[in-house]
């Protein structure tokens, strides 16, 4: 066989399926062959009817383990979240029944021939719409993530927790939002020239109400009655949601009922007791709705082990920013020390998952393996110790440092806070 | 060609989507009558617009505590599955700061808006206006932000001056 140069790998396998092929060809059946219980040497899937048609199609029983993680109180079973498995997905879009939850008071059960959204404070015309009213208006999609202001507050603590990348981090979920942009129906209704504060409140067992600049809701904010191509998911709003790109999970509002135009925030308790983040003085930053640059490995991470030593490993993760769009991811190996450019998944959207990828050879060593993120605003993730010199640590909300894994000799992983 | 399919466009009735503003049929319903209904104005803002009539003291709110939120909350307020609403008043800048209602919250007015929507969370909007006026009392008087026999109303509650009022700066807008 001709030699082929190492450097083109394509090369060598177009190659090597071409003789293959041609080989084919020099092996002509001349003589018959002895009958082949086909039935005793091919998988049983192939020697039998599968199963019929379904309605709606579900997750391979093989999969059933990929599940969120659910944390709530016992005592309120409303209230708490569950956890999107990053560290078992790939992509960039969360399936819907894997789309990270936070609900106050549960998952309310909202008939949409029933529901109503009414817009009225500070509007010349106070506006209602029935669903089947705004399904009639013009439909924008926009891929982009949701992320719960308190994802990640684990990491705040002081020694590293030991879970899954997922249930530590997967309080964001990234999907395709349709349904209408809100500035057509603030504009029809009319905003008056003192208007500067947005009320949402939802209709689910804890009237959660919060403020949302007016300025925000008529640049990008969608009123999304679609989530990745069907109606929401109960658990994600339905039957209406206010999507608000890039920013804290909580103005998202699921189950909206009504959009108050106001002089000034209301000062809820979910604006105040409730996402502000608090500072090393003793105060805290309110409204602090955009979520910053962040990175993590999605796998290798915590939990799974390398079996091969040495090996070569496709690392990959998800990067996102509530600033626009992620420009640059680095990895390393080594706890920072150096760094090496991963590949962007195309296209990259703003406010969205971006996927980066980069195969690694592991030569047996101990690693620690991180992830860095830059976005179009120049702004780079930052290292835990970075973070926590400027914020302290009970910020609990908006944590986005480096998430480091450490690889032991033996090729277990676990998280850690590098030194 | 051009006109051509302009003119099939129109019999059809079709319009070409090139405009730089959508078209659509506005079809809000005007609601100004169903605006002025109670379960339409259930916001409370901090300068007391929204709060009902009705009134609570300390005294009266303190078995009603008992009933409704110490299973949760705990005896005294002082936590149990869920968080404790009073004590740690100025412990935001410790070691270990612990964010109450009454060490962390800048608006006695929220105490009412949230106990009316969300509270307790079996049964919502159970409370009237005069139990949830003498919740927010009772809690308010465990760390002296009121005193025990100070009547709470639609006047007095956005008087309360929290201790952290001034706790906290808005990042947005920048």
């Amino acid at each position: 066989m001709k030699k082929v140069p190492l450097e083109s790998r394509r090369q060598f396998l177009q190659y090597t399926a071409l003789s293959g092929a041609f080989a084919g060809f020099s092996l002509p059946a001349l003589s018959a062959q002895p009958d082949i219980h086909y039935r005793d040497i091919l998988p049983e899937s192939m020697t039998q009817a599968g199963a019929g048609f379904s309605n709606y199609g579900q997750p391979s029983p093989y999969e059933n383990k990929i599940i969120r993680w659910i944390s709530a109180n016992p005592d309120t079973p409303g209230n708490g979240v569950s956890w999107s498995p990053l560290h078992e997905l790939q992509g960039t879009i969360t399936p819907n029944g894997l789309h990270f939850e936070r609900h106050h008071n549960g998952v309310p059960d909202i008939d949409p021939a029933t529901h109503m959204l009414l817009i009225d404070g500070l509007v010349d015309t106070p506006l209602s719409f029935t669903i089947d009213v705004l399904k009639r208006y013009p439909q924008q999609s926009r891929i982009c993530f949701i992320e719960c202001g308190g994802n990640s507050n684990s990491s705040w603590r002081s020694r590293p927790i030991e879970t899954a990348a997922g249930y530590t981090h997967g309080l964001v979920s990234n999907a395709e939002w349709t349904g209408v942009p809100v500035k057509y129906l603030l504009h029809e209704a009319g905003i008056k020239n003192n208007a500067k504060w947005v009320i949402a409140e939802a209709a689910d067992g804890a009237s959660l109400n919060v403020s949302i600049p007016l300025e925000k809701l008529l640049d990008d904010a969608i009123l999304a009655l679609y989530q990745n191509g069907e109606r929401l998911r109960p658990e994600n709003g339905y039957p209406l949601r206010l999507v608000v790109p890039g920013w804290e999970g909580i103005v998202n509002v699921k189950w909206l009922r009504q959009l108050r135009v106001t002089k000034a925030p209301v000062m809820s308790r979910d604006e105040t007791a409730q996402y502000t983040d608090l500072l090393p003085d003793g105060t805290a930053r309110q409204f602090s709705f955009e979520m910053a640059a962040k990175s993590l490995i999605t796998s290798p991470s915590h939990g799974m082990s390398l079996p091969d030593n040495p090996g070569i490993y496709q690392l990959t993760g998800l990067a996102w920013s509530g600033r626009g769009k992620i420009i640059r991811v680095e990895v390393s190996a080594d706890g920072g020390d150096s760094w090496v450019d991963a590949e962007l998944q195309q296209p990259v959207m703003s406010k969205a998952f971006t996927r980066f990828s980069l195969p690694w050879q592991w030569q047996g060593q101990y690693a620690v393996l991180q992830s860095r993120a830059t976005d179009e605003t120049g702004y780079v993730q930052p290292s835990r110790d970075e973070l926590l010199a400027k914020r302290g640590h009970h910020g609990f909300f908006h944590f986005n440092a480096i998430i480091s894994w450490e690889i032991s000799e033996d090729g277990f992983i676990y998280h850690v806070y590098p030194d | 060609m051009f006109t051509r399919i302009s003119l099939t466009l129109v019999l059809l009735g079709l319009l070409p989507a090139l405009a730089a503003q959508p078209l659509y049929q506005p079809l809000g319903q005007p609601a100004a009558e169903l605006s002025d209904r109670p379960e339409w104005n259930l916001t409370i803002s901090p300068d007391g617009q929204g709060l009902p009539a009705g009134s609570g003291t300390a005294s009266q709110g303190k078995p009603l505590f008992e009933q409704h939120c110490a299973a949760c909350h705990g005896f005294g307020a002082i936590g149990g599955s869920a968080m404790p609403l009073v004590g740690e008043v100025g412990s935001l800048t410790s070691e270990y700061p612990e964010k109450t209602v009454n060490s962390y919250w800048p608006y006695a007015t929220t105490l009412f808006d949230y106990i009316r929507r969300s509270m307790p969370p079996s049964t919502p909007y159970s409370l009237n206006s005069n139990e949830i006026y003498a919740l927010c009392a009772y809690i308010l008087s465990q760390d002296g932000i009121i005193k025990a026999d100070v009547e709470l109303n639609a006047v007095t509650l956005p008087q309360v001056t929290m201790p952290n009022r001034n706790g906290f700066s808005a990042t947005y807008p920048q």
